[in-house]
């Protein structure tokens, strides 16, 4: 039910918080490499997100003044086009995660910016119980030692951000049949 | 020893007249029956003569080992290590899969192969993934291992892997004429591949098919070889013997996850001590709906199933 009316009340939220953007958000906050802060200590950290090639730091084409910030929620015609959003309401795009006014973060619903780093934070406003999950380490691989020192994956690295559906594999060989083994030289080769 | 194998008697003197002469006649006898009974002149003396890994003494089971690693550079042509690391103190053991996450991939399956050793030709996995349906739930009656589809998972259906469940009362092991096998202090069931007779009671007295015999010679390349194995776990096995999924005990003795936890795209595999109040396995254990595979056989698996979501 929460998550229910989180859904619906980020985009609006978002929205406002967005025209305040440029003046609510503290300059320095961003600026700092989003080390794991949030993760406890035993936790190492996550892997760079996996960002299409050329494509970070977004702000190499956002300048903001080259190119000011068009805030009016619309289909993208001239870039991005190869992003079709299935995420969650048809009302949300892209200024409702990405910041409009700090190119190189993210932002929560309330406002805060938070690092591409760090973005299971953002993830984690509706899929909460996913974040719990995942913090133990039941959620998503892990690698490395069951006793010691784990890697973690950031959500994107399995669920593409814009379409999070985990995509169908093709499944590798399957077993031989006992009837197709060859019998060579009087036994199994 | 060696003083003793050649005193003279009174009236008898040593024939060869070496004083190693009796110990040689012997051995030489010893390895020329084993040849006899065995069918096949690939057995060596010191192999024949070798006792169950469990009442070899330190001293001896470093010999094994040295001359294992010896036969398998011949055989294979580069370095092959065998450890002996034992069960950690504290440790017991636990694995855990997510029904509602695994697509069927099979990238488990091969990565397990790839890991330990296996035979390639014909390819032996000690992970089978069985696509059943889902009106059917888990019924084994609705259950293929062979499906290949372009694409998983496929509409209506869900996949759960099977492998050793390294039970607490292991069928197995009590069937056991020899005493082969055994369920280690860390719950992990092994098997001594030179004390393995292969008469397969272990194969017929598993409820999960999850012991393999290898009818040949196993077929692996020497490119293919993993060199870091363990006596009890992915050494390469002669013909003739059984063997089953060890938790990957050349990894999870060091504190490393099975080479199937860490290949599976969905994270559907969980790997931990059981005896650790704060490993993912105990979390999953207190917090997810959790059921044993065939669990009115009272095999009282260490592997459990679990829906994640």
């Amino acid at each position: 039910m929460t998550r229910l009316l989180r859904l619906s009340v980020l985009p609006g939220l978002a929205a406002c918080l967005l025209a305040l953007a440029g003046t609510a958000v503290s300059a320095e906050e961003h600026k700092k490499p989003a080390a794991v802060t949030e993760i406890s200590k035993d936790m190492v950290q996550v892997p760079k997100p996996p960002f299409t090639e050329g494509i970070f730091p977004c702000s190499m084409c956002h300048d903001p003044k080259a190119m000011p910030p068009n805030t009016k929620r619309r289909v993208l015609k001239d870039m991005h086009t190869e992003i079709s959003l299935h995420h969650g309401p048809d009302s949300r795009w892209c200024l409702d995660c990405h910041d409009a006014y700090n190119r190189d973060n993210l932002h929560l619903a309330n406002g805060k910016l938070v690092s591409f780093n760090t973005s299971y934070q953002l993830c984690g406003q509706c899929h909460g119980d996913k974040l719990r999950d995942w913090r133990v380490g039941v959620h998503g691989k892990r690698t490395g030692s069951w006793n010691g020192e784990k890697q973690y994956l950031l959500c994107v690295h399995c669920h593409n951000p814009h379409s999070p559906h985990f995509k169908p594999l093709k499944p590798m060989p399957p077993p031989t049949r006992p009837e197709a083994i060859q019998i060579k030289n009087g036994g199994a080769k | 020893m060696d003083q003793d194998a050649c005193q003279p008697t009174p009236g008898a003197p040593c024939p060869s007249g070496e004083n190693n002469g009796r110990r040689e006649f012997l051995g030489a006898a010893v390895a020329a029956v084993a040849t006899a009974l065995t069918g096949c002149g690939t057995l060596s003396k010191e192999e024949f003569l070798q006792h169950n890994f469990r009442e070899l003494s330190k001293e001896e089971v470093l010999t094994v080992i040295e001359r294992l690693e010896k036969e398998y550079k011949e055989k294979f042509g580069r370095e092959v290590k065998v450890a002996n690391t034992p069960p950690m103190p504290g440790v017991m053991f636990g694995y855990a899969l997510d029904l509602s996450r695994c697509i069927g991939c099979r990238r488990c399956v091969h990565a397990c192969v790839k890991e330990n050793n296996q035979s390639r030709d014909p390819e032996i996995q000690w992970i089978r993934v069985l696509e059943m349906d889902k009106e059917e739930g888990v019924d084994l009656q609705h259950a293929e291992q062979y499906y290949n589809p372009a694409e998983v998972p496929r509409e209506g259906h869900f996949y759960m892997p099977v492998q050793c469940q390294q039970c607490k009362k292991p069928p197995c092991v009590k069937v056991c004429p020899v005493g082969a096998t055994w369920r280690e202090k860390d719950g992990i069931v092994v098997v001594d591949y030179n004390w393995c007779i292969g008469c397969r009671y272990c194969m017929a007295a598993c409820p999960y098919g999850a012991r393999h015999f290898n009818w040949g010679d196993p077929h692996l390349p020497s490119k293919d070889v993993n060199p870091d194995t363990h006596y009890l776990g992915n050494r390469p096995r002669p013909k003739g013997v059984v063997e089953k999924c060890t938790f990957c005990v050349q990894r999870t003795r060091k504190g490393r996850y099975t080479a199937c936890v860490e290949v599976c795209p969905t994270g559907s595999r969980k790997f931990g001590n059981l005896l650790d109040k704060e490993s993912e396995i105990r979390y999953v254990l207190e917090n997810k709906r959790v059921f044993k595979f065939k669990e009115d056989l009272n095999t009282q698996p260490n592997f459990f199933y679990f829906y994640g979501v």
